[in-house]
């Protein structure tokens, strides 16, 4: 199923409050009064009557005039909503926002659109302006988010650049999500100082990964690709201090045109430096922000790398790395690599094209993102 | 959105110029040499590309500098987080001697019922029990053992025939065992047997405590026999009965063979590793006579290093055209090097240490109370050479035993980076100190490497080894699977 995951549509039926608002959706019109107030109540059938207390109501179909204040009609892009969802409500932009789904296994929260590197095929292009409200959003919804949440991503643009909040975000997940796994995706730079590195050491969050991404064995490429110079020094700095602090690290590798040739030498500086590490994920590239501007440049057809890819993953899992490939179909992958092969696109965003209506490792399969349609390997055939 | 600005990889490049990291050099073969640095990297290179290199004038464009710089052989002005991870490097690699004695090895009894030709032990007869270890040596054995902050342990019951001294065996196990119960290590045990007296009760016992067992299997039957001779014969036929017992009884991974090279097996390479295969073997440790006990006498001077060399070789080629054909056999030997080249911890192997492994890899608790600092020093004991004897369990207490002369001083002269030709040679660190090995042949410890038949079995095995990783992709993508 594919998700907006912001969309507008959102019709006021009464008074609605001005300032935009986060709360978390309720289908139990039963509860407890006194459990009301910070709960949307979310009605599917034809609302005859309105419970009292809710903070606000969302209706799937017209309602009979006189709601209470802060009730709305849900437009077509915001049937996915359920109960246990937090969602922020724009009441003067007519948006829902979801920041939190209940039933799926990919929420990720976007702390901030500011970022120190410039990477030539970034999908989540930075923009350098104040958005701290991101951050006050996300820490008003992580206390309404259900405990049995499995994981939550934390991405941006760059985290770090929180600082001092970054640590006070993963305190708050981990007092009111012990039990959920908390995924950072961080470009580490901020982390080469050691200070910096200690302090989320010292969270002690009981599941806690930072993804690192890592463009080559040699200085002047990686911060080619990430267009900052000076930013391989900080990242692989950034890394070992957090291992030193014994926070878990990932390490993040997008293949492309601009870091395929050194992938297998990068392969083995990985597993003789840094293997240590506890994940290794070698990636396909997602056709969306920079990537998409640059795709010209950066394009080539994964059946074109699979000799490199084999060489680079064998290197790895020898040297006993858990290693991953992600963003491949398994048709343009070499059948060696197939155990390596995760379906790894988030489900708002992942799709299967019209071949694999009759490809029998569908299922297995990770399919594509939404927006590789720009681009497709050559290689792709449905297994009989 | 503004339209995103994007600048050239040049925008990007390194200043001009580099400087060196620590590294050694040499000729790896006629068509090539070898770099390599402390903590295992090395480049292969052409002689123009190694001068340039070291003049400082190597092109940065080359696929050879950037090996170089990748590997950590020169740094730019741009960039020094060498440094940290060279420092990581370093550290992981040296962990090691900080973890202290790993292995001990007890010796139960000088008896035997074999009479091997290369016996490195002087064996005694079966009933001579003059030559048992004495519980009261066992058990303050045992206290010394637990003395080694090593969180790994390795008790190896060794002989003559350990299991002709079966309960001792058995107390030294549940006696181990229980202190351990205190201790938390991780504790391992092996007997080394021929297991020609391979019982039921020795079977259950080694069930009951997790016990391993090593073997002695030179290779077929005929070859097998003729160096291994025991009254009414069949060591080969028993041998190999005893592998199938262990494992149907304990499981296919509980039992490993050892075999030794003599002259008869020069020429026989291919047959004995067939051997192992058909017996469902996935490692063979292609061994070199070692100068030690009857061997020397007998044996040694009648093959060189050159030709065990010639064996080594064609017995490798061998082994990798096995592996093509899909069954998986890693040669040991082969398999300590590639670890040195390739994992980050190097390889734990006691006799390729720099410093020697002596003492604080290995100990060894001879049978009538003699402590050595390693079991080629006690076989050089029996033939009347003391060096390696650390002191005796009646008399010295662990501090004495650890921090004796005749461990310190070894200890002292062995750290590879000092020692004459060593400290200049590129396969440093694929390689280790042997004292006994050069006390027994040349007197001292250290010894003159260009007259030493262990320096040109390492140069020889290395340069072959390298020599296939650089110019075999087959061959190199077998061996990194045995690392």
């Amino acid at each position: 199923m594919l998700v907006k995951l912001s969309a507008r549509g959102l019709r006021a039926l009464s008074e609605t409050s001005r300032a935009p608002f986060v709360a978390r959706i309720t289908e139990t019109p039963a509860l407890p009064e006194a459990a009301r107030s910070k709960l949307l109540l979310l009605l599917s059938g034809e609302a005859s009557d309105f419970p009292p207390g809710f903070r606000g109501y969302l209706l799937r179909q017209a309602a009979r005039p006189l709601a209470p204040k802060d009730t709305y009609l849900l437009g077509a892009d915001h049937t996915y909503l359920r109960d246990g969802d937090v969602v922020r409500i724009d009441p003067v932009r007519g948006t829902v926002s979801a920041l939190y789904r209940a039933n799926s296994r990919s929420n990720t929260f976007l702390v901030t659109e500011r970022c120190d590197n410039f990477c030539v095929m970034c999908s989540q292009p930075p923009k350098d302006h104040d958005d701290g409200w991101l951050v006050d959003d996300i820490e008003r919804a992580i206390p309404l988010i259900s405990p049995d949440a499995t994981e939550i991503g934390i991405t941006g643009g760059e985290p770090a650049l929180l600082g001092e909040r970054l640590v006070r975000l993963l305190v708050l997940l981990r007092e009111h999500l012990p039990r959920t796994g908390v995924h950072v995706l961080s470009n580490g730079r901020r982390f080469s100082d050691a200070g910096f590195a200690r302090a989320v050491g010292d969270v002690r969050h009981p599941d806690l990964m930072i993804g690192i991404p890592l463009y080559s064995d040699l200085a002047e490429e990686h911060d080619y690709v990430v267009q900052a110079k000076g930013a391989f020094d900080e990242t692989v700095r950034g890394i070992l201090n957090l291992k030193r602090r014994r926070v878990r690290v990932e390490l993040r590798f997008v293949i492309h045109r601009e870091t395929v040739e050194r992938m297998p030498e990068f392969a083995r500086f990985v597993a003789k430096n840094l293997t240590f590490l506890d994940h290794v994920a070698l990636m396909g590239l997602e056709h969306v922000g920079f990537a998409r501007t640059n795709l010209e440049a950066l394009w080539i057809d994964p059946v074109d790398y699979q000799r490199p890819l084999r060489e680079a993953v064998l290197t790895l899992d020898r040297a006993g790395m858990a290693t991953s490939i992600y963003n491949h179909q398994l048709c343009v992958l070499d059948p060696t690599l197939h155990r390596f092969a995760r379906k790894s696109i988030s489900d708002w965003k992942n799709v299967y094209v019209e071949v694999c209506q009759t490809c029998r490792r569908k299922e297995e399969c990770g399919g594509f993102f939404t927006s590789s349609a720009v681009k497709r390997s050559r290689g792709i055939s449905p297994y009989g | 959105m503004a339209r995103a600005v994007f600048h050239p990889r040049s925008a990007y490049a390194p200043s001009a110029g580099y400087r060196l990291l620590p590294l050694r050099f040499g000729r790896l073969d006629e068509h090539a040499y070898i770099v390599t640095n402390d903590v295992g990297e090395y480049v292969r290179l052409a002689r123009d590309e190694l001068v340039a290199f070291l003049e400082r004038r190597l092109d940065s464009d080359t696929s050879v500098y950037k090996a170089l710089k990748s590997r950590h052989f020169l740094y730019e002005n741009d960039s020094s987080v060498a440094f940290d991870l060279l420092a990581l490097k370093y550290r992981s690699r040296a962990e090691r001697v900080a973890a202290f004695t790993g292995l001990h090895i007890f010796v139960v009894t000088l008896r035997c019922d074999h009479s091997c030709q290369y016996c490195q032990v002087s064996r005694q007869s079966e009933d001579s029990t003059a030559f048992d270890m004495t519980v009261e040596h066992a058990d303050k054995a045992l206290d010394l053992v637990f003395r080694s902050p090593n969180e790994h342990i390795k008790i190896e019951l060794q002989g003559g025939e350990p299991l002709l001294n079966f309960p001792l065996v058995c107390h030294i196990v549940e006696r181990a065992r229980k202190l351990n119960e205190d201790h938390r290590r991780d504790l391992q045990f092996v007997i080394t047997s021929n297991l020609s007296r391979l019982s039921d009760d020795v079977l259950s016992f080694c069930k009951e405590h997790g016990v391993y067992l090593s073997t002695s299997l030179d290779g077929p039957a005929d070859l097998h026999d003729g160096q291994r001779p025991t009254r009414g014969g069949g060591s080969h036929r028993k041998t190999v009965e005893g592998i199938h017992r262990v494992r149907e009884v304990l499981g296919l991974d509980r039992i490993s063979a050892l075999m030794t090279t003599t002259p008869r097996s020069l020429s026989r390479v291919d047959e004995i590793i067939d051997e192992y295969v058909r017996l469902g073997f996935h490692g063979i440790f292609l061994r070199s006579l070692s100068p030690y006990g009857f061997a020397a006498r007998s044996l040694v001077k009648r093959y060189g290093v050159e030709d065990w060399l010639d064996f080594y070789k064609r017995g490798l080629s061998h082994i990798l055209r096995i592996n093509a054909g899909g069954y998986f056999l890693r040669e040991e030997f082969t398999t300590i090097l590639l670890q040195k080249m390739f994992s980050p911890l190097g390889s734990g192997y006691v006799d390729l240490q720099s410093p020697a492994g002596v003492g604080i890899g290995a100990l060894v608790y001879n049978y009538d109370g003699a402590v050595y600092a390693s079991d080629e020093g006690r076989m050089l004991a029996e033939m009347g050479d003391q060096t390696f004897r650390l002191g005796h369990l009646d008399e010295h207490s662990y501090e004495e035993l650890l921090t004796s002369e005749a461990l310190l001083a070894p200890l002292g002269e062995t750290i590879l980076e000092g020692m004459p030709m060593c400290a200049d040679c590129p396969f440093l660190p694929y390689c280790g100190a042997d004292p006994v090995f050069h006390r027994a042949t040349q007197g001292d410890a250290v010894g003159h490497k260009a007259f030493s038949a262990f320096c040109t079995k390492q140069m020889g095995v290395l340069r072959h080894v390298i020599g296939l990783l650089e110019t075999d992709a087959e061959a190199r993508d077998i061996l990194l699977r045995w690392v």
